[in-house]
């Protein structure tokens, strides 16, 4: 039989991966409103941000009243902590998707840019690692969320990628640069996301090993993190 | 008016409580849901238990003790010369801090009331007597050995047993004035839970001198200081964002 605090803490549980399971579909509608070029989900997708905010504040206050009334200890502390943690990057990769869902409805009323098509590749990387990272959480799975670590990497190679391709358009198209910059954007918000899931992924390490690996790179290179 | 958002079982209006010339409760308004824990916290001389105690007149028996105002229990006014006080303390179980079980075996123990009350049919009374232990969650422990005297039960176990002879006369309402402060950790955290299974079907209304405990077992505390009934809301509410001061002084432990 579960404890009664037990209960509280699979009831929050439910909460984050509910936020989750909003936030994912939320990034994936963004990303069709844009391939797509359809206003009506991309102002859905807007709309629906305000679901997000509530439910991170729920969760918020739901953390609170837990660590207030049954001050748990080892690995229910840890979950309610790596939750609060969690809650906050949902939240704004729920945003981010908002951006994007803005930039989209913008771009959709403008002529068809080619580079676009471009973005399908980053966009189902990201999506992929936001995917797992949720996965880890609900399976408390350490190797599916180190995947999730080693894919950020190759999302931030893309983005710089797509980078160099914004800029050599512009160099060709300088009418259309406010369009280019929307495009940006998009690349940024989503290199963003990819950012948060990776978060998301060092809370489960966190959450199951209590070993906190943020900052940890191997080969760390004070002068390559400048060139940044 | 502190209120809830369920359905009031307990109202209480406008109440001065005095023992002699001493005023012990001052002007205290509240409604306490149905189906719920609500917690009574403060320290020690803050009116508490004389609160828990006027909801089944057990301070009748004080001499020199006057009540003014009302408590209303489903709508019947308990202090009116028409309450039968014998029929209103069966609908509500009191526990108290020391487990103060008959002198009897197990059985007799909670057999006891449903007796006085009528009950003679024997298959009828282990009935009665099995669905308590089970609901207690102490049936398991002792289901072998029910002729067996309860003073050689331990102290968590007593105390427990003392919770199935309250459930055995099918109250509605049940008092706790500070049910595990006289145990270990793990039988008040298995008194805990039995709190929260309880709670389904019966008005749980507990003293507790011990913060966290308030915390981790009520839905709804009172936090009471002085006589005076400073706070009374949402226990995740009042533990995460008292309104007031004083409240917030006593549960970060820095009364003075």
């Amino acid at each position: 039989m579960l404890h009664y605090w037990q209960r509280e803490i699979e009831n929050l549980k439910k909460l984050i991966l509910s936020l989750g399971a909003i936030v994912e579909e939320q990034i994936q509608r963004a990303m069709l409103s844009l391939e797509r070029r359809d206003t009506a989900l991309a102002d859905e997708v807007i709309i629906r941000d305000r679901e997000v905010d509530s439910l991170e504040i729920l969760i918020e206050e739901e953390c609170l009243k837990i660590l207030a009334l049954y001050q748990p200890v080892a690995k229910e502390l840890r979950f309610v902590v790596a939750v609060l943690k969690m809650n906050n990057d949902l939240e704004r990769m729920g945003d981010l998707a908002s951006n994007i869902a803005k930039r989209a409805r913008y771009l959709s009323r403008k002529e068809k840019i080619e580079l676009l098509s471009d973005f399908i590749e980053i966009s189902g990387k990201v999506q992929s690692m936001v995917k797992k990272s949720l996965d880890a959480l609900v399976n408390t799975d350490v190797m599916l969320a180190k995947e999730v670590l080693a894919a950020d990497d190759e999302v931030d190679r893309l983005t710089k990628q797509m980078l160099k391709r914004t800029v050599n358009a512009i160099e060709k198209n300088p009418d259309r640069t406010k369009e280019f910059f929307s495009i940006r954007s998009i690349s940024k918000n989503l290199e963003r996301i990819a950012d948060s899931a990776t978060n998301i992924a060092e809370d489960v390490v966190y959450l199951c090993s209590g070993e906190i690996i943020r900052h940890q790179s191997e080969d760390f290179n004070p002068e390559e993190q400048h060139e940044r | 008016m502190a209120e809830t958002e369920n359905k009031s079982k307990v109202h209480v209006d406008k109440m001065d409580f005095y023992y002699g010339a001493v005023q012990a409760l001052f002007n205290i308004n509240m409604d306490i849901a149905e189906k719920k824990v609500t917690a009574f916290i403060g320290p020690s001389g803050c009116g508490k238990s004389t609160f828990l105690r006027t909801l089944n007149r057990m301070n009748d028996i004080i001499d020199g003790t006057r009540l003014e105002g009302k408590v209303m229990i489903d709508n019947s006014d308990i202090y009116s010369p028409m309450t039968d006080v014998v029929g209103l303390r069966k609908k509500i179980g009191m526990i108290f801090q020391k487990s103060n079980p008959f002198p009897k075996s197990i059985y007799d123990n909670i057999a006891y009331g449903p007796r006085i009350h009528g009950v003679k049919d024997k298959n009828k009374l282990m009935e009665i007597v099995e669905s308590c232990l089970i609901k207690s969650a102490l049936w398991d422990e002792v289901k072998d050995r029910l002729d067996t005297s309860a003073m050689g039960l331990s102290g968590g176990q007593q105390q427990r047993l003392c919770i199935a002879r309250a459930l055995a006369i099918n109250p509605e309402i049940v008092l706790m004035d500070e049910p595990a402060s006289a145990l270990d950790p793990k039988s008040t955290l298995k008194i805990e839970d039995l709190i929260n299974e309880l709670k389904k079907d019966y008005t749980i209304i507990i003293v507790t001198h011990n913060m966290q405990q308030a915390g981790r077992v009520s839905d709804y505390t009172a936090f009471f200081y002085e006589g005076h009934l400073i706070e009374f809301g949402a226990t995740g509410q009042i533990f995460t964002k008292p309104n007031q001061k004083q409240t917030e002084d006593y549960i970060t432990g820095r009364f003075g």
